[in-house]
């Protein structure tokens, strides 16, 4: 027994147990043993199978859960899909107020919620009570608020349908709320599965909504392994998937939902990194590393585990972060006075141990606080290593524990290389005082959220996702609600296209102008990096009109001529930096020279199509008017400051996506192609455009146009050829950063497929649609593709 | 442990100060501080001094959040705040019968029944010193006599400090006569809005002088201060010249001693110590009534300085009305029952 007087000497710090007594009694209420939530209630699960549900911090068994099979996921499906109609036509109002009334009962059951989190996860109770749980509610008490604005600030947007979600263990109920707000918010209907190690904050918040009067079947939950998650993922009648998780997971997920028309959204690794330049505020910073790596015991997708610091000062740093650590506490989770709580599992554990061993091995210096951690449960020191360089596993590889590696630069510029030097790109935190550096820096890392003298800092004002392979979709914020709504125009998409009447095909090639002198050959060849070349093969294919008469050869562009045209697209990247107005000037030029040759585009459309010149003096009339739409577009296309609970500002950037590859329609040659070359061009991307295949000489016939009209070399490149070929290539490019693919559903399924190994955004479409039609084919939609959206958070004040 | 040894002796970095202080020296100040003698005025130190103001706020806002102390722990660490206190009369009505009843506080601060049930009677706690107005300190002197209580003076014109220097170089000289073994100064605000640091380091230095044995807190009165960053080069400046302890405020400015400036002021005594090896004493006042908030400042203490900082000579608590609230928590914990300020001899 420790008495007052030897603490009085000692000033040690105590046990400050948080009890775990309620959440015990729930689960004992519940007889430890858990069915699915669906429909409304619990089911036992028709495969009968389950597993343990483990505390990591005293490995006892808390409860047993059940393993969903294929039975219990299809009741759950068709539960959703049963109550979706009557949620989607519920008021916007009405749906604002059954989030209301959840986030209102996340608020009433928090310590409830948080013990039981802690028990599940082995995070500590000051993290889920501080900060799990508040922002639980306070997402969808936000999303409420996006439910009540529907109607106005998404018209013409419906529900996309049953939404089947999938969550990690991470931050086990935070991913929840993240995830069925905003589908729930817009109308979707929900079939949820937690993570495996972390199920139970899920199942009592399904509970806790039941009672909070959410309808029968808007929120399913079904617990299970990967094999659950499979069996959601493959689900026929599932519109959208939405899964916060591994890369390599992610990229299954693509995989399998490639070419079944599932929307889908991704959040998945980082290695984010933490630049300090020698003007911070060092002792600030020492802080923020600890809300960077040691924050969930750095289970956290988003940790800043990358120390960047400047030379002079890494020496100072390091031995500020090693008194820091000396500090830091790690212990029983429920105790209200520690830091790091447990690890969530032995494979986890075990993970961390090993790829911490491979750092020692390869040479980095380790350093480990003096104390040791509890033996009993899993649990890991808080770590740094120096000496560490860019080629080490630990640099390069998600650790998704409390390690920490560090490196210096010389230069602002070397502290972008290597924060960029990553396949992710999911968050960056920059430190220094001078607003000057802060705000040149943050635009330029490729992650999706930049931290400016913070980290790790959430809301659900503001969007978060990653760039690269972090994923792509954005969870919070307007851009967050837009991956759970689609326009309405479209909602049964066959056989809803808006028919124009055509006339009839005129029958002949038009004669040529002169009998006695033939024309003078035209030589279409490729365009890329401003420059009309040769392609690689040297090969040509026939271009045909409606008769089967030929009307010109075009090159036939292969694997070499679209890897050049990514080169040329890449060196173009000063277009990004160009402002709207020039852009916008640049397009505008481009409809002025268009015009010029109206006529002439008219007929050759008109020559392939088989369509008369008026229609093709239509399309091209189109066509002139969506480049100024676009051009319009170029200088307006705003983003935002969010509202979020800091003095300071969040700003919602729209950045350029990158290199975009684009295979336009096979209708409406030049209008299909302008209508997605111009705004990508105009939002800042440089573009490798694979025309219509059977239709490619309005494209090509532009070459000169583009030349004309002052485009920058390198910002559109067109390569003709065989359109589905040239497609994959670009998917399967690991250096271009969105395919947009219009055409067939086989040869979209196999772009979705290939977009998978370096998880870049896809855009397809094999429903037609009506490019003359101002809905469908301009506006906000359009640049949204073409954006993503960065969110820089700055706190201020002197 | 080769490593935590490395943090509380800290070996001085590289690149500014002149090392003053060889490990075995600093060995010793751990169990004896040495007193501060003072530096040379580093101006580049000063000048290149960067506090980021929302930083310091969130980690402010998360030390009575990560760290938090129950039941015998609670108690022991009352005990301790107790011991750390200044209890303080400063007011415009302060005669001779609230300053005697003030001393006998000071003295036998808690209940001897709950000190033996809390099994603390032979620790012997009283408050770290009894601080009053210059006129009060010979009769707070003598009715301490005995009890190793030193008597603190406010001075140098407290609390604005705007009086002509020779006035408050010699009223500092007349509270170290008249038996005052700790002046609290004031500084020139003016000074540091101005960023005249040459002008504060002289005044300070001026001051420290004037003490001559006794022990001399710098009180830089941070609510006039405007920005977190003139706190901290304020603190910086009072340490070089020479104070024993820096102290937030006078207890009149509008705003009080917060934890941000708590944790900006700890944050330059650790850098003025891994460079000097002087440890500076560090003194909260003005808005401490609550027993959790004095918590909350010991934590504070433990995590940013460490245990050393934890004892009446490098940490003290500027207070009235927190004794009260410490003996009702003290109570509550010995009975179980919660407790009434009447059950408390009166302050």
């Amino acid at each position: 027994m420790t008495t007052v007087s030897e603490i009085f000497e000692t000033m040690a710090y105590g046990p400050a147990p948080e009890s775990d007594k309620p959440a015990l009694a729930w689960l004992d209420q519940h007889g430890r043993d858990f069915g699915l939530f669906v429909g409304g209630r619990w089911i036992k699960s028709k495969s009968g199978g389950g597993f343990d549900v483990i505390n990591p911090a005293t490995t006892a068994r808390l409860a047993r859960v059940t393993q969903a099979g294929e039975a219990d996921v299809d009741a759950a499906v068709a539960a959703a899909r049963k109550a979706f109609p009557a949620w989607s036509a519920l008021s916007g109002h009405a749906r604002a107020r059954h989030l209301y009334a959840l986030a209102r009962a996340v608020q009433k059951h928090s310590r409830l919620l948080a013990v039981l989190e802690s028990l599940d996860n082995g995070k500590s109770i000051r993290e889920t009570r501080d900060l799990d749980i508040p922002l639980v509610a306070r997402h969808l008490t936000h999303h409420a608020g996006w439910a009540q604005l529907a109607h106005s600030e998404f018209a013409g947007y419906g529900p996309v349908g049953v939404v089947g979600q999938i969550v990690p263990w991470n931050f086990p109920l935070l991913m929840v709320a993240w995830k069925i707000a905003p589908a729930l918010a817009a109308g979707n209907t929900v079939v949820l599965k937690p993570a495996e190690f972390t199920p139970l904050t899920a199942l009592c918040l399904a509970e806790i909504a039941h009672e909070a009067g959410l309808p029968a079947g808007v929120l399913n939950v079904v617990t299970g392994d990967g094999r659950t998650g499979e069996l959601i993922v493959n689900h026929s009648d599932i519109d959208k998937i939405a899964f916060t998780g591994s890369t390599e997971v992610g990229r299954l997920i693509r995989k399998a939902t490639a070419g079944s028309g599932k929307r889908l959204s991704l959040e998945l690794g980082g290695k984010s990194p933490f630049i300090v330049f020698d003007d911070a505020d060092l002792d600030s910073v020492v802080e923020g590393v600890v809300d960077a790596i040691w924050f969930n015991q750095g289970q956290v997708c988003c940790a800043g585990s990358r120390l960047l610091v400047h030379e002079g000062i890494a020496e100072r740093l390091v031995a500020k972060l090693r008194a820091r650590m000396e500090k830091l506490r790690v212990g029983p989770p429920l105790d209200k006075a520690i830091d790091m709580g447990a690890i969530v599992a032995p494979v986890q554990l075990e993970r961390i141990r090993t790829l911490v061993n491979t750092g020692v091995e390869e040479g980095a210096t380790i350093w480990q606080p003096s104390w040791a951690c509890p033996t009993e449960g899993y649990f890991y020191p808080p770590t740094l290593f120096t000496n560490v360089s860019p080629a080490a596993t630990i640099a390069q590889v998600e650790i998704f524990g409390p390690v920490l590696v560090s490196m210096t630069f010389r230069t602002p510029s070397e502290a972008v290389e290597l924060a960029n030097n990553t396949p992710y790109g999911l968050a960056a935190s920059v430190w220094t005082e001078n607003i000057n550096l802060a705000l040149d820096v943050a635009p330029k890392i490729k992650a999706g959220v930049v931290w400016v003298n913070c980290t790790n800092l959430f809301d659900a004002a503001s969007g978060f996702g990653g760039y690269r392979e972090s994923g792509f979709g954005r969870e919070g914020g307007k851009e967050g609600m837009w991956e759970y709504v689609k326009p309405e125009t479209r909602k049964a998409e066959v056989g809803t296209r808006n028919k124009r009447p055509r006339s009839v095909p005129r029958s002949a090639f038009r004669a040529p102008r002169s009998a006695a002198i033939p024309p003078i050959d035209r030589t279409y060849k490729l365009f890329i990096g401003g420059a009309q070349v040769r392609p690689d093969q040297g090969y040509s294919r026939k271009v045909l009109g409606p008769s089967g008469a030929m009307l010109a050869l075009v090159a036939e562009g292969n694997r070499k001529d679209i890897r050049n045209a990514v080169e040329a697209a890449h060196a173009a990247d000063g277009w990004a930096k160009a402002s709207g107005h020039n852009r916008g000037q640049v397009l505008y030029y481009l409809a002025e020279n268009l015009v010029q040759r109206a006529d002439e585009f008219a007929e050759r459309i008109a020559a392939m199509t088989g369509h008369d010149v008026a229609d093709g003096r239509r399309e091209v009339d189109a066509s002139i008017a969506r480049l100024f739409s676009n051009a319009a577009w170029a200088d307006k296309y705003d983003g935002a400051v969010h509202q979020t609970p800091i003095r300071g500002v969040t700003l919602a950037m729209n950045e350029p996506v990158g290199v975009i590859g684009i295979a336009c329609p096979e209708e409406e040659p030049l209008l299909g192609f302008v209508s997605l070359v111009a705004p990508a061009v105009a939002l800042g991307n440089t573009v490798i455009a694979i025309p219509s295949e059977a239709h490619p000489l309005a494209a090509a016939e532009l070459y000169t146009v583009l030349d004309a009209s002052d485009v920058p070399a390198g910002v559109v490149n067109i390569v003709t050829g065989a359109k589905d070929p040239l497609a994959k290539v670009l998917a399967e490019h690991d250096d271009v950063d969105a395919v947009w693919y219009f055409g067939r559903q086989a040869a979209g399924a196999e772009v979705e497929r290939a977009s998978a190994g370096n998880m870049k955004r896809t855009w397809v479409e094999w429903h037609p649609r009506d490019w003359h039609d101002n809905v469908q084919g301009e506006g906000r939609e359009f640049l949204r593709e073409a954006t993503q959206v960065k969110n820089i958070w700055i706190p201020y004040g002197e | 442990m080769e490593t935590k040894r490395r943090y509380e002796y800290a070996t001085p970095a590289a690149g500014t100060m002149p090392a003053a202080v060889a490990p075995e020296r600093a060995l010793r100040v751990f169990t004896q501080p040495e007193r501060n003698p003072g530096t040379p005025l580093d101006l580049d130190l000063i000048r290149a001094l960067r506090i980021n103001r929302s930083a310091v706020e969130r980690r402010a806002a998360t030390i009575p959040t990560r760290r938090t102390v129950k039941k015998e722990w609670q108690a022991a660490w009352l005990l301790r705040a107790i011991t750390c206190m200044d209890l303080t009369t400063l007011q415009g009505d302060d005669t001779p019968t609230n300053v005697l009843r003030l001393c006998a506080k000071a003295k036998s601060p808690v209940r001897p029944d709950l000190l033996a049930a809390l099994g603390a009677t032979d620790i012997g706690i009283t408050v770290g010193a009894v601080c009053v107005y210059h006129a009060f300190v010979p009769v707070a002197v003598e009715a301490l006599q005995g009890s190793r209580i030193p008597v603190a003076a406010v001075s140098t014109g407290f609390p604005a400090g705007l009086n002509p220097l020779p006035q408050r170089i010699e009223e500092i000289k007349a509270s170290v006569a008249a038996g005052a073994q700790e002046i609290d100064v004031v500084i020139t605000r003016a000074h540091a809005l101005a960023g005249a640091w040459e002008a504060l380091y002289d005044e300070v230095r001026a001051f420290r002088e004037a003490c001559g044995g006794a022990h001399m807190k710098v009180i830089l009165g941070t609510g006039d201060l405007a920005t977190l960053v003139n706190v901290a080069r304020a603190s910086q400046v009072a340490m070089m010249a020479g104070a024993d302890f820096i102290k937030t405020s006078t207890g009149k400015e509008s705003v009080n001693a917060t934890l941000p400036v708590g944790v900006v002021m700890t944050r330059q005594i650790r850098d003025y110590h891994e460079r000097t090896g002087y440890a500076v004493g560090f003194k909260p006042a003005g808005g401490i009534r609550k027993a959790k908030q004095a918590l909350d400042w010991l934590i504070l203490m433990k995590e940013e300085l460490g245990e050393r900082w934890l004892r009446a000579n490098l940490f003290r608590l500027g207070a009235s009305a927190l004794l009260t609230d410490i003996e009702r928590q003290l109570e509550h914990f010995v009975t179980g029952r919660y407790s009434a300020a009447h059950r408390q001899p009166m302050v």
